[in-house]
């Protein structure tokens, strides 16, 4: 049976070209990979090439034809042992073997514009309402400070996973830059804690890759800020490969280290990232702003089958907080806490924003002001809804956090709250944040760029209308 | 021509000798094949062949979408490594990927459902040409941004010596995807750990519209690691037995804790960088040049020929049984279903 050449597509968007050129004419034979014609688009020349071996029994379009529909058959192949009268069979309305051409036929565009038949718009799943484990009645509570905390709990999940190792630069001998790894590197040693070069993108690739295989990684960013020569990684390669491959492979990993301004380091080290991470789907992102949520949620996040961006802070890194002495403490990824109840306006902030937001709190307390604070610890997925059940009891709402305000995790809090809360709502939602410059050296303009408890407290009087 | 060349060429033993440094032109000693190796190495490049030549040809009717970018000309690389390589081995390349799946033993048909977006694809219809994965096979991606499995790759080989599992991560990329960052990054880890990973450069000539020469500032990228020690050498990428016995000494090195290669294929590709190039950076005589004197698959054609191991009719048969594959596989690839609506929400996260 003939074959029919059809008229290619150059692109997916081509629907018509000219036939500038046959290369081969009527009786000369072609080989696949013979090139047969040219075809020319207003973009571009290509050449076609044949498919099947065989002699070109006729041809149907004339060379210098314009606007040839893609998919109209151009020329006729005869196969070996066929000669033309066989041309005359194929004229008839038969079925080819090949598979495509037999059902486009004429002149149709539709081959190359496949009607999409129209889909109901899926609904997003909702997330699992997880909540805090039971701390049973009685367990005592230890202080620890955030940088033990974090250390104590990459040791707990190595101890109980072997697959789980920490890389990063100075993790091992030098134990930590800012000392988070102190003691691994004897406990578990160099198999285990690994000393990378300077290399950020290189060994972001690296501990992917070895995620896909099946190892758990713990890759330590000195401060995230050096994160962006890996962010590629972060995103093409971790977050999207289980969508990618159709949920066959992910990458269980974490990703942790200082995140956002530190003091008097100036406009590239301090940067806060989670609005970054937020925006990307098949990532979690976590922003611990206590011991106990630095622990708790650290675990989670190793035993996480997913990528996790666990953002830490290096102000918060020695400071102090009570934490449950048991045994296993595990906190749900993607809930938040309510640290403080109150009445008259909802505070809500994460990671360090906190200290501006329990601060001013405490003011507001002493002058007949009830906030409520809650304190998210985790930006994606994020708890909106313990936001929201807030809101409808306070009917105000204030934001704290020290990244930019431009489409900041702030921003997206006020959209989603006023969605969901509207009628609620009696004033507008205000956003205390970093102010949208970079960050500056001089001690006095680095204070200027950061957020105060005095603003909080501000932005609480303007909604309450109370001076 | 081949007759001769299976009487001179010399055996893996004695090629002992490797330049340091310098630029190493010369291949190890091609080790002749078998009838079964000639035959086998046959089959599975054909595959390969008239694989993309049908997905070249549904891209045209508009069936496969986005880009597609084709294999034909470097066949004989994927193929031959894998003739070398062990089951447990894995691989891992950039966008043009089909090859390399077809050379694992995935599904034709799960390779070219993922082409045309349909559920029965290796995923889901999720991924496309370019991503497509499969654990079971070994087959670690499909990557789509330049250079990115260099460093996926060393991650293989680190999981692979973690595990002591003795088995290597073959990490294929383009003369292009030589010139990134990264790839050195990954170079200095690997030699540094002793990681178990082969690189292999599919120095096809050009990356998309620019060659070699006028990409790089040394164009024997079989030396790109002797800065960090990590000895390489130039493999004539078009023909399958080099190709093979270069992978053997490769993969020897590795396995034996001595940490990475490099083998730097010289191949060919014949089509554009993707379907929509017209390829106006090369003439047609180099293409053609290469075409019908190099060819890896006329190759070992002819010497199954002149050795009398297969006649005409049985390479016939075979060609016959390759494009039946193929065939039921564009079938497929057409009758399967696009994935469900459902499915937009689902493998975002476990």
């Amino acid at each position: 049976m003939p074959i029919e050449i059809l008229m290619p597509a150059l692109s997916p968007t081509m629907e018509e070209g000219t036939l500038a050129k046959w290369v081969k004419k009527e009786g000369d034979s072609v080989t696949a990979g013979d090139v047969i014609a040219e075809i020319e688009t207003d973009k571009a020349t290509m050449e076609v090439e044949a498919v099947d071996e065989g002699t070109i029994g006729k041809i149907l379009v004339e060379e210098g034809t314009e606007n040839v529909k893609v998919n109209t058959p151009i020329a006729m192949l005869l196969g070996e042992g066929e000669d033309a009268s066989a041309l005359d069979a194929a004229s008839a309305p038969a079925k080819k073997d090949e598979p495509a051409s037999a059902d486009t036929g004429g002149t149709e565009t539709a081959a190359a514009a496949p009607q999409t038949p129209v889909y109901a718009q899926p609904v997003a799943p909702a997330p699992e309402d997880a909540q805090d484990p039971d701390i049973p009645e009685g367990t005592p509570m230890k202080t620890s400070t955030v940088r033990e905390a974090l250390r104590d709990a990459m040791a707990e999940e190595m101890r109980r996973d072997k697959d789980v190792f920490l890389m990063g630069e100075e993790v091992a001998e030098y134990q930590g830059a800012y000392k988070i790894s102190q003691g691994l590197l004897d406990e578990f040693g160099p198999k285990r804690v690994i000393d990378t070069p300077i290399t950020e993108h290189g060994f972001t690739g690296l501990g992917v890759g070895a995620a896909m295989a099946g190892l758990r990684p713990i890759v330590e960013f000195m401060t995230f800020n050096f994160a962006m020569q890996a962010i590629d990684q972060i995103i093409n390669s971790a977050a999207k490969t289980l969508y990618m491959s159709g949920g066959q492979m992910g990458a269980p990993i974490v990703f942790r280290g200082a995140n956002g301004a530190a003091a008097r380091v100036g406009a590239q080290h301090s940067q806060d990232y989670a609005s970054w991470y937020a925006h990307v789907p098949g990532l979690k992102v976590v922003q611990p702003y206590s011991a106990a949520d630095a622990k708790g949620l650290l675990k989670a996040a190793i035993r996480d089958p997913n990528p996790v961006v666990f953002l830490e802070n290096e102000i918060l890194y020695g400071q102090s907080f009570e934490i449950p002495d048991m045994d296993d403490f595990v906190l749900p990824i993607g809930k938040a806490k309510i640290e403080r109840k109150g009445s008259d306006v909802t505070i809500v902030s994460w990671g360090i924003g906190m200290t501006y937001a329990t601060k001013a709190a405490d003011e507001l307390a002493s002058q007949g002001i009830s906030a409520e604070v809650i304190n998210m610890r985790s930006i994606r997925p994020l708890d909106i809804d313990t936001v929201i059940a807030s809101v409808k009891k306070t009917g105000r709402l204030v934001t704290v956090e020290e990244a930019y305000p431009m489409c900041s995790v702030s921003s997206e809090i006020g959209y989603q709250v006023q969605e969901q809360a509207f009628d609620w709502l009696d004033a507008p939602i205000l956003r205390v944040t970093g102010k949208d410059v970079p960050m500056p050296y001089a001690a006095n303009l680095e204070k200027l760029a950061l957020p105060t408890v005095a603003e909080v407290i501000d932005a609480v009087k303007a909604v309450t209308y109370t001076d | 021509m081949a007759a001769t060349s299976r009487k001179t060429t010399g055996t893996r033993a004695k090629s002992t000798s490797r330049s340091k440094g310098g630029a190493a032109k010369a291949s190890p000693a091609i080790v002749d094949f078998t009838k079964e190796q000639e035959l086998e190495a046959y089959r599975h490049m054909l595959l390969i062949r008239r694989f993309e030549e049908k997905a070249g040809q549904l891209y045209g009717m508009g069936l496969i979408g986005g880009f597609c970018h084709l294999y034909i000309g470097q066949e004989a690389v994927v193929v031959g490594m894998r003739m070398a390589s062990k089951d447990g081995d894995q691989m891992i390349t950039g966008y043009r990927d089909h090859g390399h799946m077809l050379a694992m033993d995935m599904d034709p048909k799960g390779v070219m459902a993922e082409l045309t977006g349909r559920r029965g694809g290796y995923s889901k219809g999720k991924g496309g040409s370019m991503h497509m994965f499969s654990k079971e096979k070994q087959f670690y991606g499909g990557h789509g941004i330049v250079g990115a499995q260099v460093s996926l790759g060393t991650g293989l080989g680190f999981a692979n010596r973690y595990r002591e599992n003795g088995a290597v991560a073959m990490t294929f990329f383009g003369d292009g995807a030589s010139n990134q960052g990264q790839v050195y990054e990954s170079f200095n880890m690997a030699q540094l750990w002793k990681l178990p990973v082969i690189y292999v450069i599919e120095n096809n000539k050009y990356g998309m519209g620019t060659s070699v020469e006028r990409a790089s500032a040394t164009t024997d990228l079989s030396q790109r690691g002797a800065s960090f020690g990590i000895p390489g050498e130039q493999v004539d990428g078009m023909d399958v037995r080099a190709v093979m016995a270069a992978s053997e000494k490769a993969l020897e090195h590795c396995r034996s804790g001595k940490g990475p290669y490099i083998l730097e294929m010289i191949t060919y590709r014949y089509r554009g960088h993707s379907m929509s190039d017209p390829a106006k950076y090369r003439s047609k005589d180099e293409v053609q040049k290469m075409r019908t004197e190099h060819d890896p698959i006329e190759q070992v054609r002819k010497r199954l020929l002149d050795n009398d191991w297969a006649s005409e009719d049985d390479l016939k048969a075979i060609d016959k049984k390759v494009r039946e594959v193929v065939a039921e596989s564009a079938e497929f690839a057409q009758s399967d279903p696009e994935p469900d609506a459902s499915e937009l929400y689902t493998d975002i996260l476990l």
